[in-house]
């Protein structure tokens, strides 16, 4: 059912009227270029959807104008749609749930819609993906431009059947007429194939509306059902043009040659060393940045190995081993130092207290640690440059390299492809850069691709934390002071494709003067707490730049350290006051109702509730009581928020009190997003953003000594295997919005509120198995065996 | 350089490449095959598996030198004459892929395993896939559909009117 075929002749004609000359261009010009078919018009042009057949356009690429209904929505003789969208799927079917909510608000049946991503010369910009707001932000003008699409429509059937709107009615693209059925005309014959022509207002993207109004959920189709998302097939049959598929007349490939020391300065390059190898194309030096080019791929991957290079060392250590992170991290002088949230008198309180607990959690560096190592391919040609990219923020990647190489914007595009999974600040935005380095170096296409030991080492990190929490209870076992004080190891934190941080700015030595600035997150609950402080400082390591542990956004980019600690220590607090610990986070939750945060509170308590109604909660204090056997096993609760959209979890687990393994055989997630689009779409995100998250929370860390990471493979730098996966996985989306049936109720976000409260719900469980409190992942083996060994539960 | 005869998905193409090359990268960029990727090098994480006699292969650390006249199936030559394999119809039925670039030696592993393991059990699920890496972390639903697949293949076999295999 699947084939590999040219672009068939009537979406190329389509895609041409719509597009104007820069995609009639790069069609013609594009007979190495294909993309899936599918044997009926409608799912034909889904597919059609991916911009990948995009060589060599004339250019220039001006911004599609948000403001013009054309950018967004395209309407051929057919009766099929085709939505334009600035946004980009990182594999959790946000281009189906786009297809959903605008098919709903202009009436089309879903299987008549397509959905084209992310490709700056053809889609309005959105910002590409980030802090899961594709549905929670871009969602709304996505779903206003399509509501007056419909609009326009219907007044050109008024006119088109000399009835007035208000006796006119609509069904899946058909207009017809309230009292005469057989009075119809479809969106095909309204506009087929021609523009809008109609102007929207807004002040920016987010804000874009025309004069119609959303329709109220309850009239809504298509949303709440769950299709099966359209880019799956492909995937499935290796039918799809991912990123790095790119191939392009004259393409040649690089490999970078990174520094073998943190901080090395590149003195000597032997070019003679492989300027005779096999198609040798040219050694690429420029300060610390150094890059061979060959013909053929596995020739510069042999190249990398042969080069001679000479490489000084720095004067001091770039930081300290990772074992010696932590004692680094107490005794350095932050670089930024937050002015502390406080409430009540907190010291005032914990002197007060009948019983004051403490505690500090660590957390280490962890990478994104992409399965394909970041990659791009650039094409340098008609003095333009087009660059073939995963990177989740196109946008911004077009942005940065018109920057970086001096070249106007408008003659720069990014093509946005599939590729591995991103989540945030990866290597991916450093490879589009080099790849547009080296293509206007060489002045041919170039395809680079990091190895995989470049990507574990030198991608992105999330920051280290260090967090010290205090807390008092009173002689009931009520919580009257908490006090959370974390140390991030986030200074210069890198931001998205900016010209002067991505790494090859950094090497070439183009920086900003002053690093950024960093960040030290703070819990997300709404527990009602008299007294409380939470501060936050950041640390920096001796080597700012230049460096393998430079950190940058990591899916929910600090909830999984922060919610660690904060939520390990609210059971700490329960299993201080005997607690059993659902009842004394209900309890600190439903303590005050006084405050105007009563909407997110009471959904808080709405997760909390379900969670502990799936999983068949028994309550009761942690620790269990004493069990005999190798495998102890318990249950641990934990709870968080992020933006507007919450979640409670619950894991089960087995230790295994002879060996220290830790599998985490059950879990359980109530998870409210608001409206759900695709509740099955929605399912397997929830399911594999708590599955990263117990990556993290059994085997992730970063190790390094103090010249480089030696965390370099899937060995040295473990992550989540078959044999890991929990035995069940229950989610239950809730609907804790005090009017549920509102009218208008918001879609929120997902995929990354999912990944805060994992780990403390698997430490919890570890504890109330066994009475051990871990509070340093990753919890592996070996770890967890010297915790159970030290506190005599080891077998 | 060296010539090299393969048989990939039916199809038979000649290389002339230097004898150490990685398969993976001949059927990338000589054959044109998108479905193996590269996603270690070393044979660690399975993104580029390919199918030699039935057997998962990982192409990234299988050199040219030794494949000479080989038949190989890519992802691509799973399905024949646009019918997929249970495998690949219990991957969509489930909707497995997130980002979808290590599915190929998600689909692979369990094609390879189903046909010597048509019933597998949970454990044999689990240590017939653990060298395959997904960092979306799909194993939970990877798992559900190697069931699935074997349960269609198991129905299928009590149906003499249809062909089907793993």
């Amino acid at each position: 059912m699947n084939t590999f075929t040219s672009i068939p002749a009537q979406i190329e004609d389509f895609l041409d009227a719509h597009n104007g000359p820069s995609r009639r261009d790069f069609l013609r010009a594009s007979g190495l270029f294909v993309v899936t078919t599918m044997a009926a018009p409608a799912n034909l042009l889904a597919q059609a959807g991916a911009p990948a057949a995009a060589p060599l356009g004339a250019g220039p690429y001006p911004d599609r104008d948000y403001r013009q209904l054309d950018s967004w929505i395209a309407i051929r003789e057919d009766n099929t749609a085709t939505f334009y969208v600035g946004k980009t799927d990182l594999g959790q079917g946000t281009g189906t749930a786009f297809r959903q909510i605008m098919a709903d608000e202009l009436d089309m049946p879903y299987e008549r819609t397509s959905c084209v991503m992310g490709s700056t010369d053809v889609t309005v910009d959105q910002g590409g993906s980030g802090g899961s707001d594709a549905l929670q932000t871009d969602g709304y003008p996505m779903r206003r431009v399509a509501a007056e699409a419909r609009r326009v429509l219907l007044d050109m059937a008024s006119s088109r059947l000399g009835v007035p709107v208000a006796q006119l009615a609509v069904v899946d693209g058909v207009v017809s007429v309230a009292s005469d059925a057989s009075k119809r005309v479809t969106y095909g014959q309204l506009i087929g194939g021609r523009r809008f022509n109609v102007t929207l207002t807004g002040n920016n993207v987010d804000a874009t509306t025309g004069q119609a109004k959303l329709k109220p959920v309850q009239d809504l189709k298509h949303v709440g059902q769950s299709p099966q998302r359209y880019d799956i097939p492909a995937k499935v049959t290796g039918a799809l043009e991912w990123a790095v598929d790119v191939k392009l007349p004259g393409m040649v490939h690089a490999r970078n040659v990174k520094p073998p020391f943190a901080g090395a300065t590149l003195q000597g390059v032997d070019e003679s060393s492989v300027s005779a190898l096999p198609g040798f194309v040219k050694v690429v030096r420029k300060g610390n940045y150094l890059a061979v080019v060959f013909e053929r791929e596995e020739q510069a991957v042999q190249a990398v190995s042969k080069l001679k290079a000479t490489w000084q060392k720095p004067a001091t250590a770039p930081f300290p081993s990772s074992e010696d992170l932590f004692k680094y991290m107490r005794s350095a002088t932050p670089t930024v130092s937050n002015q502390p949230n406080v409430a009540g008198n907190l010291d005032a309180a914990l002197s007060s207290a009948a019983k004051v607990v403490e505690a500090e959690y660590e957390v280490p560096f962890q990478g994104h640690t992409a399965f394909g190592p970041a990659h791009a391919t650039a094409d340098p040609r008609n003095d333009q440059m087009t660059i073939y990219s995963n990177d989740m923020k196109s946008y911004g990647l077009r942005n940065g390299v018109a920057q970086f190489l001096n070249i106007p914007r408008d003659r720069v595009r990014v093509v946005w492809m599939d590729g591995p999974q991103a989540y945030g600040r990866t290597a991916a935005d450093d490879a589009g850069f080099e790849a547009a380095f080296l293509a206007k170096e060489i002045g041919r296409p170039v395809r680079v691709q990091w190895m995989r030991n470049e990507e574990t080492a030198w991608d992105t990190k999330g920051p280290a934390y260090l967090v010290k929490m205090r807390g008092g209870l009173d002689a009931q076992g009520n919580l009257t002071a908490l006090d959370y004080d974390a140390r991030a190891l986030d200074h210069n934190h890198l931001g998205y494709n900016e010209a002067d941080t991505v790494l090859i700015a950094q090497l070439t030595g183009q920086r900003k003067t002053t690093p950024a600035r960093g960040g030290a997150s703070t819990p997300s609950h709404m527990y009602v707490i008299p007294n409380r402080r939470t501060a936050g400082q950041v640390i920096g390591l001796p080597l700012v730049w230049e460096t393998p542990l430079r950190t940058g956004n990591l899916r929910d980019p600090d909830g999984p350290q922060v919610t660690f600690a904060s939520e390990s220590f609210i059971d700490e607090l329960a299993a201080a006051a005997k607690a059993d610990p659902v009842a004394f986070r209900l309890k600190l939750l439903t303590a005050s109702t006084d405050d105007d945060s009563g909407f997110k509170r009471a959904r808080s308590i709405a997760v909390v509730k379900a969670a502990a109604e799936k999983f068949g909660w028994d309550a009761r204090p942690s620790p269990k009581a004493p069990a005999r056997g190798d495998v102890l096993t318990g249950r641990g609760v934990s709870y968080a928020f992020r933006s507007q959209t919450v979640v409670a979890q619950i894991a089960e687990v087995e230790v295994n009190r002879r060996t220290g393994h830790v599998w985490v055989k059950r879990l359980v997630c109530a998870h409210d997003c608001g409206l759900a689009i695709n509740p099955e779409a929605l399912r397997r995100t929830i399911e594999g953003g708590m599955l990263h998250s117990l990556s993290r929370t059994l085997h992730e860390e970063v190790t390094f000594d103090t010249e480089k990471v030696t965390s370099v493979d899937w060995v040295s730098h473990p992550s989540l295997r078959h044999a890991d996966t929990p035995a069940q996985i229950d989610v239950v989306l809730v609907n804790g919005d005090p009017n549920p049936n509102r009218a208008d109720l918001p879609h929120y976000g997902a995929g990354e509120t999912v990944c805060k409260p994992l780990i403390a719900a698997v430490a919890n469980a570890v504890f109330d198995a066994t009475g051990v409190r871990l509070r340093r992942i990753p919890f592996r083996d070996a770890r967890v065996l010297a915790a159970l060994k030290g506190a005599g539960v080891a077998t | 350089m060296s010539a090299f005869t393969l048989r990939v998905n039916g199809q038979s193409h000649t290389v002339d490449v230097d004898p150490s090359t990685p398969l993976l990268y001949v059927l990338r960029n000589d054959v044109g095959v998108r479905g193996p990727h590269f996603g270690c090098g070393l044979g660690q994480c399975g993104a580029c598996t390919v199918l030699i006699r039935g057997e998962a292969v990982r192409s990234c650390v299988r050199p040219m030198s030794t494949v000479q006249n080989a038949e190989i199936t890519t992802l691509e030559g799973l399905a024949k004459n646009g019918v997929l394999t249970p495998v690949q119809q219990a991957w969509i039925d489930e909707q497995v892929p997130q980002c979808g670039f290590c599915q190929n030696g998600q689909i692979l592993t369990a094609t390879a395993l189903l046909a010597k393991t048509p019933n597998p059990t949970d454990a044999q699920i689990r240590d017939g896939m653990n060298n395959t890496l997904c960092r979306c972390m799909t194993y939970y639903r990877v798992q559900a559909a190697i069931k699935r697949a074997a349960k269609a293949v198991a129905a299928a076999d009590t149906n003499p009117d249809r062909e089907v295999r793993a």
